[in-house]
């Protein structure tokens, strides 16, 4: 029997969503080997039957802490994709706020009317098998988790910083550009895609196990920096701090 | 008694998350009501703070679908700010740009979302099987959009080379190249997705309402411009909030708005029917072949108008890219200014007109926001069309009612997470 896949989506943007979608023709083929029962965006028919479980976005309402545990325990094997579900991502920067603050910036004197709460990475309120931060989703490496998971394998997610891939792809570094970049302690596995296209690395697929340790120290010693130096410089993925509940 | 009792608890094949409650008894409607339940993220207060090169790179965060479309207005309401003029390459570039989006936006939403009601089905996937051609060749169409926009941006879902004053890299002559063919091709697809439409019936349903879009004297407008309403004419940007009056209500995290009626449109029906005299040879003739006359007051169309805006853009994406061809894209320094102030940018998402206004220090930084989306704009007139259809399908059986109902709402497509952002 082809396993059952259900995707759910939380706070988010959509786009990750919206990447699977753009598997266009791979999508075609992963058809095959999967049953997808559950993809809001994309289909009408729905159902609480389901194997795998990819939740994207981040946690934000009581509603999704409820909903989300619901989801964990009908599920053999949960993934996050993206960095809101992974990672919080660019939700948690309202986090630096007191939550009565944020709504009435946004609402203004209606602000009684809603309920929020930091928002939070979905490996704050239940376990998660495999968590594939990136914004939007690696979508490359989202099909190559999931073909792992139907041969039985363990997938493998990279444990070195983005600088090995930047020096691979031949870019400037820039640092000697004179601007600041968080690829040193990041989670590898974009091919420094940021970089490549003109920009830094901004850390949305998180940063690597252990900053001090698994970090381009070559690097940050050439530029005379510590890891701590550069997380300090950058908030946009690096928000939540909250671990797990 | 007859008890009619719909509540669909989030509405699928839309963006984000939507409900419908309705109540009748012995067709006599006690309660209609288009809910929007979606987790806000609060963009607006979150985005205080940040450097502007930081805003421009999360506010596309809104939304996935249109990232483009709010990162063009993010620049364009900074670079208003600080007074730059970006250079006409820089313009016509995000004009390329729009047109892809517009194509990936409009394919994904009229073959993969609508499609399946007008042929039956819960879902694009059994299509796969009885509509082969359809299908591969609406996901060949999308795939080239997001390749064009790729070329230019490195990745259309959260653009990375678009920057405040310009862009940070620039395709080369043979990427340029290597896209030209797949444009023909795709003018080819979006010819057989017209042919499909053309043998599709789209509920008759007429609601006359206030229509609102940008227009401009030279084009068919999907960047700057004044706001226009079909009811009073056109406004600068800068005014916007004259046309907005965004208010709250406690079933939506999503503001409504309203302006001259209860409820005002935006969207592919809203730019037709204020600037269709403006579209391109190909778009025009693809309009008269689907029976569409303007003004357009059927909201089901609107589905049919953006295949028309397909064709336009397809065109004119495919003067702008052998223009590029032909003269080559200059690498052009983004223009670099800084400077405290206000300012505002305009743009048509795909769904409708886009505001970002922001204030910045003079360092830089954002001190306020406020991003207006078109599905914003649109949630008021989903409520009114609802009142307005419904008495007349009320005693229809509830299977009919409860799917008309939902063609509706997705007939706006609707982008319900970037409304609560
Ligand atoms: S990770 Fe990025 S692309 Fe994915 S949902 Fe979050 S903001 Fe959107
Ligand atoms: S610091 Fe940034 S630019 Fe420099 S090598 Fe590392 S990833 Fe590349
Ligand atoms: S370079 Fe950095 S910010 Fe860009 S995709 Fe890779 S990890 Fe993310």
């Amino acid at each position: 029997m082809k396993p059952k896949v259900a995707f759910f989506d939380f706070t988010s943007c959509e786009g990750c969503q919206l990447e699977v979608l753009n598997f266009e023709q791979e999508v075609l083929q992963l058809l095959n080997l999967l049953e997808i029962v559950n993809f809001r965006e994309l289909m009408t028919e729905r159902s609480d039957d389901y194997d795998i479980a990819i939740i994207d976005g981040a946690i934000s309402t009581d509603a999704d802490v409820a909903r989300i545990k619901e989801i964990r325990e009908r599920a053999s094997i949960l993934i996050t994709i993206g960095a809101c579900s992974s990672l919080g991502g660019v939700n948690c920067l309202k986090n630096a706020y007191p939550m009565e603050e944020v709504l009435s910036v946004v609402y203004g004197d209606a602000a009684g009317y809603y309920n929020t709460i930091p928002a939070r990475p979905v490996s704050a309120v239940v376990p998660v098998d495999y968590a594939l931060p990136q914004c939007p989703v690696n979508k490359a490496e989202f099909l190559e988790v999931v073909k792992a998971l139907l041969l039985g394998k363990k997938p493998e997610i990279p444990n070195y910083p983005v600088c090995a891939e930047c020096k691979m792809a031949e870019n400037a570094c820039v640092f000697d550009l004179g601007r600041t970049c968080l690829g040193p302690v990041t989670r590898a596995g974009c091919n420094a895609l940021c970089v490549t296209w003109g920009r830094h690395c901004w850390g949305c697929r998180g940063l690597v196990d252990d900053p001090n340790v698994d970090a381009a120290t070559d690097v940050l010693k050439e530029h005379g920096l510590t890891a701590e130096d550069i997380v300090n410089k950058f908030r946009i993925y690096t928000a939540w701090t909250g671990g797990s509940e | 008694m007859t008890h009619l009792k719909i509540d669909v608890h989030h509405v699928t094949r839309i963006e984000g998350h939507g409900n419908i409650i309705v109540n009748a008894k012995d067709g006599a409607i006690e309660e209609v009501r288009w809910e929007v339940p979606e987790a806000p993220r609060f963009f607006e207060a979150m985005m205080r703070g940040l450097h502007y090169h930081d805003v421009n790179y999360v506010s596309p965060r809104i939304c996935g679908i249109c990232s483009l479309a709010h990162n063009t207005a993010s620049i364009e309401a900074t670079e208003a700010a600080f007074g730059i003029q970006p250079s006409e390459q820089t313009l016509l570039l995000r004009k390329l740009l729009f047109h892809a989006e517009t194509l990936q936006s409009h394919v994904l939403h009229s073959c993969f979302l609508v499609a399946p009601d007008l042929l039956n089905v819960g879902s694009v996937i059994p299509l796969a099987e009885s509509h082969t051609e359809v299908v591969v060749r609406a996901l060949r169409l999308k795939k080239f959009s997001n390749d064009l926009a790729d070329v230019i941006v490195g990745r259309k879902t959260h653009p990375l080379t678009t920057v405040t004053g310009g862009f940070t890299k620039f395709p080369d002559e043979s990427a340029l190249k290597s896209v030209r063919p797949r444009l023909l091709e795709a003018i080819e697809d979006l010819d057989r997705m017209v042919e499909l439409f053309k043998s599709l019936e789209m509920p008759d349903f007429v609601r006359e309402t206030e229509y609102i879009a940008l227009k401009r004297p030279d084009e068919y407008a999907f960047i700057g411009g004044d706001i226009a309403s079909t009811d009073t004419g056109s406004t600068p940007p800068e005014n916007y909030l004259e046309i907005t009056n965004e208010y709250c209500v406690p079933h939506s995290t999503a503001k409504f708005t309203r302006h001259n009626r209860d409820s005002y449109m935006v969207g592919a029906i809203a730019r037709y029917n204020l600037n269709h005299s403006q579209l391109l040879p190909k778009a025009a003739e693809t309009a008269a072949q689907l029976g569409l006359t303007a003004p357009c007051h059927n909201p089901f169309m609107n589905t049919v108008v953006q295949l028309v805006e397909c064709v336009h853009a397809a065109e004119d994406a495919l003067a702008i890219l052998d223009h590029f061809i032909a003269r080559g894209v200059k690498n052009e320094k983004p223009i670099e200014k800084v400077q405290a102030g206000r300012g505002v940018g305009v743009v048509e998402a795909p769904r409708g007109l886009l505001i970002h206004d922001y204030t910045f220090d003079e360092k830089g930084y954002l001190v306020e926001a406020n991003c207006v989306i078109p599905t914003n704009q649109n949630h008021m007139n989903i409520q009114k069309d609802f009142e307005a259809l419904l008495p007349g399908i009320v005693n229809r059986p509830e299977g009919e009612v409860k799917l008309l109902l939902e063609m509706l709402v997705r007939a706006y497509d609707p982008c319900v997470s970037c409304s609560t952002h």
